[in-house]
This record gives C-alpha cells, structure tokens and sequence, in this order.
C-alpha cells in the first residue's frame, strides 16, 4: 500500500503551470527522491503535498486519505513533517527551544495545568526538554543548545530543522534540498543522518540537486521536468534514462 | 565530527503509528575526527562570563525586588508613592500586551481598550450597583474576553500591518463609545469608584495600593513565566518567528492568535478594574491612543518578549518625564527619538530574553589594550571560550 | 433623504476624497515597495502643511490670495514633503532593511511621535489650530442650487492631473517598471543592475510630493491646520488604499474618492464624530470580505 499517492496534481498561478498532471505513488518507508532542474516544480510539489498551496487539480492521499485540500496545520497532525529549501528555523529562539516546537502536536497541556504547574506538567515538560536534547545529539548539535538558531552557521539550521522535523515524530519526512549549500564532511554527516532516519521506519521523500547523493540513498527517483513527470524508477534506471540525461545536460548535437 | 547517537531518541514515548516506528539497529555513526581541544564536541562548559551575567540579571532582579518591597516603609511622600503605583500599572499593561506583541508577534495598538473596559465596567458595577471591587473583576475580564473574541475573531487572520490598523480602531472606538454614552458618564467618566476590599481590610492609601498592584505585578510575572515556558508559550512564539512553519508544525495559528490576544484583555481588564479603585474616578482621556502607544513603547524599548525588559521598560517610560522635568511637555517627542534608535540600533531591546549582553559588552572590553582587558582575556582562553591566539 | 440633501454631501465628499487619494497613493506605493505601512506617511502631509504655513504666511500680505504665490508655495512644499520621506527613508527604514516587520512598524511609529510631538513643542505653533494665511476667494458657480467656488474646482483637477500624472508614470515608464519589479521581487531586480536603493527612495519621494500637494490644497480648502491633522487623514488614507487594493496607484484614487464620499453622506447624515468610525467600519469590511481590495494584486504565500 502507498503511504503517499498523488493523482494528476495540477498546479497554475495564474498564466504559469507550476505543475502538470504529476501521478505517483510513494509506497511505504521508501526513501524517494524527487530531482529535476530549476524550476522543475519541485518545490512546489511539496507546497501541495503539505497544505501550502492548493492544487488547481489532482489528489494527495495519505494512507488511502484524500488530503487535498487540508490545512497546513491538519496535514501535519496526520504526521508529516519538512524542511524548507531556505532553512527556515526560529531565528530567536535557541536551538533547543526550536526543537520542543516540533513537539506541539505531541503534548496537550491544559491551561490549568500550565498555570499552576502541576507536577504531572512539570514531568511531561521534563520528558520534552530531555528528549529535544536527546534529538540535537542525534544531529551533532548537544552543545549548542542554548544557541540562539540565528547564531548557528548555515550548515548547523539545517541540521536543527531536521531535529525539530523529528521532535515531532513523523511518519514522513519530507526534506527540501537537505544538501544544498553545505560542505562535504557536514553532507556526509547530514546524510548519516537521513539514512539512520530512515532505517528508524520513516517514509522519507526528499528533493535534491546532488545526482550523487540521490544514487547513493534512494529507493526510488522520480524526475520532474517544467511542472511535468519525465521519468519514474529505481535509480540506476533514471540515471541511464535518455531523457533524463537530455534534460540536465542538453541534447547532443549532430 | 559526527557525534550524534546511534538510534532516534524518544521512541519508546508517545504511542504513535508502531509500524512506522519500527526500530532497527542504525548504522554506527562516522567516527568522529579529531577535535581541537576546547572548540568543539562535548557539552560546551557555560562560559564563566555567561554565568556571571546571567547571576548578575537575578541579582539585579532580587535586588529590585527587595527595593520594591520595602519601598513604603522607607516613607517616601505621597508624590513618590504615585509614581510608583503608575509604573506599577504601566508594568501590568506591559505584562498583558506581552502575550499580543511580545510572545505571539502581534501589533496591538488599541490595547487601552481592555485596560478602560475593565475600568469603566468596574466603574459601573460598584457606583451604580454598589457592587463590590473584587465582585466586578470576573464580569469585566467576561467583557474584555467577549471583546477580544469579537474583534480578534474576523480580524486576527490579518497580516500584521492590517491588523494593527484595525485593532487601533478598536482603541479609538471603545474610547468614542464610554465619551458618548450617557450610562458610562460621558466626558466626564465615572466617579466616586469605593475602595477595594480583600477580607475585612480596606485599602485607602496610596501605600495600600502600592502594595496591591505589587501583589498583582508579581502574579502577573509569576503566569507569563509560567506560560513562557509552556507549549502555549512556545507556540505563541513559533507564530512570532515565523507563522508558515509555525503551521507546518501543527499550530493552529489562528486560533493561538486569538488566545494570545484574549490573555492580553484579560491582563488589561483585570488592571483597569483596580486601577478604578485606586483613582476613584474614570475618565474617557485616560484610555486612548496615547495610552496605548505608551504601552507598546514601554514593550518595544524594554524588549519585545522580555518579561524583565517589559518591566524595565515601563519604569523608563514612566520615571523619565519625571526624572528629566524640563523633557515632561516633550517626552513624547523624546521617547518617538528614542523608540526610533532602539529600532533601528538595537531591535531587541535594552533588556530582551537574551540577557542584557553583559557578555558581549565584557568581550568588547576585552579587545581594547590594558590590564582590565588582559585580565578578561585570560579568563575567557582558560575557560576555553576564546581560542588561544 | 432626498437627493437634494445628499447631493452636496456628495460633491463634498468628492474634495475629501481628492486629498485622501492624494495621500492613499504615496502610502499604496510605498506599501507595495516595502510591504510597510508607513505610520508616519499622514505626518509628512501634516509637517509639509506646516512648512507651507510658515512659507506662505512669510511671503502673503494680509489675506488675499495671490495665485503666484500659491503655486510657487505649493511646488516648495512638494519637494519639502519629499524630501522629507526620503530622509526619513533614508534615516530609519534603509537601515533596518532586514528587521522583523513588527521592529519596522514600531519605528514608523517612533518617526510619526517625532514629527507630531516636534511641531507640538513648536511655542509658536503648539496644539493649536492655526489659521491658514491665505483664505481663497469664493467666486465661483452653482449646481443644483449649491455655490462651489472656482478654488475647490482647481483642487480637484489640480489633483486628477497629479494622480494621472503617478499613474502614467508608474504603468507606462521604464522607471515605472523598474518600481514594479522592485516591489514584486526585490532581490531579482538588483541582480538586473537596477538601483533598488534609489528606486525605494524615489518612490517615497513621490509619496511625499503627493502628500505635500493635498496638504497645501486641504489647508486652503480647510482654512485651516494643526499638528494632529495627519493621523486622522492618514489613517483614512489607508483605508483608502486597502478599500481600492494596496500597492495600485488606481485602485488608491478609486479607494479615496469612494471613502470620501461615503464619509461625507455618512457624516451628513449621523454627525461629524463619526468620519472615523466609517472609516474604520468600511476598512474592517473590506478586509474581511475582500482583503485585496477592488483592484488589488493577489499577495502570494512564497514558501
């Protein structure tokens, strides 16, 4: 059974067709990879799967859910979570304190309870506060817990975002250009991190640049081109697909 | 340089979907590369400096405290007392508007609103119904929350430049509306307001009262505390920082606006209430825009967020014009310049979350040449914050 | 309600909605440049109705108009209302480019304080009402057995001429498109070699110039000025602007002269103390059931 299965999504701001008719299934605890050149549509296709933007047409289901047209908040109780490609952490707030906001949907405090600080509150803060930390050595960030998260380098905030994506303990975890803009020994430690994610049982969908990355980690690819699926398959089979080749490298002349 | 753990934190927690979470045997992480000792890897000992500044803020705050205290016993005339009590209030305006501007990023520039419907609902309750002062406090925080639903509701999904526009015509109508009615006194208000009662004890003085709005400023830190560090607290500031992402989290931010400005009115109804009681009479003037824009001011120059800085801030804003008599007629003048150089120098505030930057100040001290520097310098490379040269 | 009693409401609220169009404008576009409602934008009306007042009382003998000096005054206080928004511009908001939008409103809220408390604590001016020195002549003609006089007429076409003359160049210029593209997408337009810097500033200028122009006109038509004039304007102003959609030149001018008219007829009809409850009724209606406006763009959500 498919976690994740889009249906003919269309997507038009005003005169542009950011997305045409892309179908896919993405089965379950697959690490699926979504690659294309810019302006592909990529991110866009995330912004319909998670609520932001509203297809013009088409379907998202989640588990056989038809999730379409769910609100952003909605979409994420049902248990996805994601990064975004311009890392958006919270800037003020501390690298711990980004992580426990991940966990909103995890706690239900009343405000009774909070105002008066009942111990069965000041427990269930306890267990948050600890496994945030908990979450930031899992990306490499314990000691930088109390960092303000505008104070951490670029490499860093992404890391943090993919803490605070797991504080909230999602069945998916989409990740926007998880590689982008970080040097090689933080690509590799990110990627240590994903793949452990995924070994953990998270369906993980992820766009990326990095060919390299993407043949070294998917379970599946799919490539969009100009709003459009070109090509969907296991990844030695897109890497050798023509067309695939024609879209990142040109057509050969002659 | 990895040193993540081996296997996701948090697993036996929370049941959630167990198919999902079914757990193997990660991979062991990369070894890690050799550190440079000190600059990296392990729990970062606090720095001594950080620890000093931030037991220098808690004495600061014990100090302050302390001062407040016993501040009527030190017999100060009735001027001081007044202005006391003033800043007193102006502290638990600022403590309300916090949860609007401060934690969930909310321009509100009408909150006089709630201050003068908990004043003038006390006001009419006790005068024309000879209620007493504690019994008016509930129907009036009733009002004020009847008001901020009905406002906040179709408005709140605004952007914020909206949104402040139209809650400052909500100041300017709730104001319009006590001046032309007959029943809320007209121009001239309400007066005749009795004083408050609490068991068998009947406050009249201005110490009395002093000691009253103490009472309510420190309930008033002990819940935004309380709130702060809450997953309402966290939610509100998620909103703050960043209101997409916020969503993609699961808050519903529309809703947590609406509470966040709910919690505001009731802050500001319950000081209006008591406010009535200690000046025994009300009048339209006191609740317009000027007093709602000092309040933002008090907020934004303190730091936006910040329970200490919101007090600070308050004390500025109402000690100032009296400390410097001859800027009284021009403060408002004064404070535009000064709100004008905290925004475009110092966004955060004199005193925000972040501390008072004692830190960063001493680290600037350490750079210049001397003893006193040499001497910070030291300290800071034998703590391991600075890297040897 | 006759239409006889309405009509000159009408055409009163036509005057009103002249200035407000002038002054919804300058705050249309510097909101659609800088996604910033500028607070203090009714404060430079109300500062350059100063300047003009100080100008024009030190040239004018007794109180008779003299055109000359009039328009002369008029184009001086246009530039002073410009160049005051690009100092302003240039002072607090191009610092602070990359502040939080809260930081940014409350500064414009410092800069507004500072321009309202600066002419209060003038000795000479102070809160009062202060006549305007000049008092136009009130020949004119009559519809429908109301006297209009020439002056108010010359202030209406004075102020289309203006607002075309915006609207030209914001939709049929190169540097017109140059303010669009900074306004649609600032970071793209620097990288085709356009001065985004000088751009923003020449837009606040022109906003201010407008701003200066309707308050020359209000002065005149008024009779009369004080320090508290800006705020209530120019909270109209941007109700004005939102009712036509923000960040349209065309949609402010429509924006303003609806808002006019209907605050006039609803004054007319319920008392002056209510002007800014209309305004404030018709800004909470449109937001709600049609946030962009009449002719507003459709802002998007970039994720």
């Amino acid at each position: 059974m498919s976690r994740l299965a889009v249906d003919g999504l269309s997507l038009r701001f005003g005169g542009l067709e950011a997305l045409a008719g892309i179908s896919l299934d993405i089965a379950e605890h697959a690490l699926y990879a979504v690659i294309g050149p810019n302006g592909a549509g990529k991110t866009s296709f995330f912004n319909c799967l998670t609520g932001y933007y509203r297809p013009s047409a088409g379907t998202v289901s989640l588990d056989g859910r038809d999730i379409t047209r769910m609100a952003v908040p909605d979409v994420a109780a049902l248990g996805i979570r994601r990064t975004f490609q311009n890392v958006r952490v919270f800037p003020r707030l501390s690298a711990h304190e980004n992580v426990l906001a991940g966990a909103h949907l995890r706690s239900s405090a009343s405000l009774v309870g909070t105002l008066l600080g009942t111990p069965a509150m000041r427990r269930a803060e306890r267990a948050l506060a600890d496994e945030a930390q908990r979450w930031l050595e899992y990306v490499g960030l314990a000691d930088k817990s109390r960092v303000l998260a505008a104070d951490l380098p670029y490499g860093m905030r992404k890391r943090l975002e993919v803490a605070r994506a797991l504080m909230g303990q999602p069945s998916v975890l989409l990740l926007d250009e998880p590689a982008a803009g970080v040097s090689s020994v933080e690509r590799e430690e990110l990627v240590a991190v994903i793949r452990r994610t995924w070994e953990s049982g998270v369906t993980v969908v992820m766009i990326e640049h990095d060919v390299e990355l993407v043949m070294q980690l998917a379970t599946r690819v799919a490539v969009l081109q100009r709003g459009r699926l070109l090509v969907e398959g296991s990844p030695e089979d897109v890497r050798t697909d023509q067309r695939v080749v024609e879209a990142y490298l040109g057509r050969r002349r002659g | 340089m990895a040193n993540g753990s081996s296997s996701p934190p948090g697993t036996s927690d929370i049941g959630s979907d167990v198919s999902a979470r079914g757990i193997r045997a990660a991979a062991e992480p990369s070894r890690p590369a050799a550190r440079r000792a000190g600059a990296s890897g392990g729990p970062r000992p606090d720095s001594r400096l950080a620890t000093m500044a931030r037991n220098r803020s808690a004495l600061i705050v014990l100090a302050a405290l302390a001062a407040a205290a016993i501040l009527p016993e030190t017999g100060q005339g009735n001027y001081v007392m007044s202005i006391a009590v003033q800043i007193e209030i102006l502290m638990c305006l600022v403590l309300g508007l916090n949860f609007v501007v401060g934690y969930a990023g909310m321009l509100d520039l009408g909150f006089a609103a709630f201050f003068a419907i908990g004043a003038y609902m006390t006001g009419l309750l006790s005068v024309d119904l000879h209620w007493p002062i504690l019994a008016t406090i509930p129907p009036a925080i009733g009002a004020a929350l009847l008001g901020a639903v009905f406002v906040g509701l179709p408005t709140l999904r605004l952007r914020s430049d909206y949104l402040a526009v139209v809650t400052l015509g909500f100041g300017e109508i709730i104001q319009e509306v006590v001046t032309n009615l007959n029943q809320t006194g007209g121009p001239e208000g309400i007066s005749g307001i009795p004083p408050l009662r609490i068991g068998g004890l009947v406050v009249t003085t201005n110490d009395g009262y002093y000691n009253v709005f103490l009472v309510l400023v420190l309930v008033f830190v002990a819940v935004s505390f309380r709130v702060r560090h809450s997953r309402l607290g966290r939610a509100w500031l998620a909103i703050r920082e960043d209101e997409d992402t916020a969503q993609a989290m699961g808050i519903k931010v529309r809703r947590f606006k609406l509470y966040a400005y709910m919690a505001g009115s009731v802050f500001g109804s319950i000081t209006g209430s008591l406010y009535g009681s200690a000046f025994i009479a009300i009048a339209p003037p006191s609740f317009g825009f000027n007093e709602s824009l000092l309040v933002v001011m008090a907020v934004s120059i303190g730091g936006i967020g910040s329970i200490w800085g919101g007090l600070l801030g308050a004390g500025i804003v109402v000690a100032f014009p009296e400390v410097f008599r001859q800027f009284a007629q021009a403060r408002l003048l004064v404070f535009g310049v000064v709100l004008v150089l905290i925004m475009v120098l110092r966004p955060q505030g004199v005193w925000p979350e972040s501390g008072l930057g004692l830190d960063r100040a001493a680290r600037f001290v350490a750079r210049f040449p001397g003893r006193r520097g040499e001497a910070i310098a030291a300290r800071r490379r034998a703590a391991g914050v600075e890297r040897t040269p | 309600m006759s239409w006889n009693v309405v009509f000159p409401d009408i055409v009163a609220g036509l005057f009103l909605g002249a200035f407000l169009a002038l002054i919804a404008v300058g705050y249309s576009m510097v909101y659609g440049i800088l996604r910033l409602i500028n607070f203090a934008h009714g404060d430079f009306y109300m500062a350059a109705a100063f300047v003009s007042y100080a100008v024009l009382g030190a040239v004018t003998v007794g109180t008779k108009v003299n055109w000359g000096n009039v328009i002369w005054v008029g184009l001086v206080t246009m530039i002073a209302g410009g160049v005051l928004a690009v100092c302003v511009e240039r002072l607090v908001y191009r610092p602070m480019s990359r502040a939080a939008i809260l930081s940014l409103m409350i500064a414009a809220l410092g800069v507004s304080q500072i321009l309202e408390n600066g002419v209060l604590n003038i000795p000479s001016w102070g809160s009062n009402y202060l006549p305007y020195p000049v008092t136009p002549p009130s020949n004119g003609f009559s519809v429908a057995s109301v006297h209009y006089t020439w002056t108010q007429l010359g202030i209406v076409v004075i102020a289309v001429v203006l607002i075309v003359a915006v609207y030209w160049i914001v939709n049929h210029t190169m540097l017109g498109t140059a303010m669009r593209a900074v306004a649609q997408d600032r970071a793209a337009t620097t990288l085709m070699g356009i001065n985004t810097d000088r751009i923003i500033s020449l837009v606040f200028f022109i906003g201010g110039a407008l701003a200066g122009a309707a308050a020359v006109m209000a002065s005149l038509y008024y009779g009369q000025i004080n320090y508290l004039m800006g705020f209530s304007i120019g909270l109209q102003a941007f109700t004005a602007a939102v009712l036509g959609g923000i960040g349209s030149v065309a949609g402010a001018a429509i924006g303003g002269l609806m808002l006019g008219i209907l605050e006039s007829v609803g004054t007319g009809l319920f008392g002056a103390q209510w002007a800014l409850m209309f305004a404030f009724g018709a800004l909470v209606l449109t937001l709600w059931v049609r946030p962009t406006g009449l002719l507003g763009e459709r802002v998007g959500q970039r994720v």
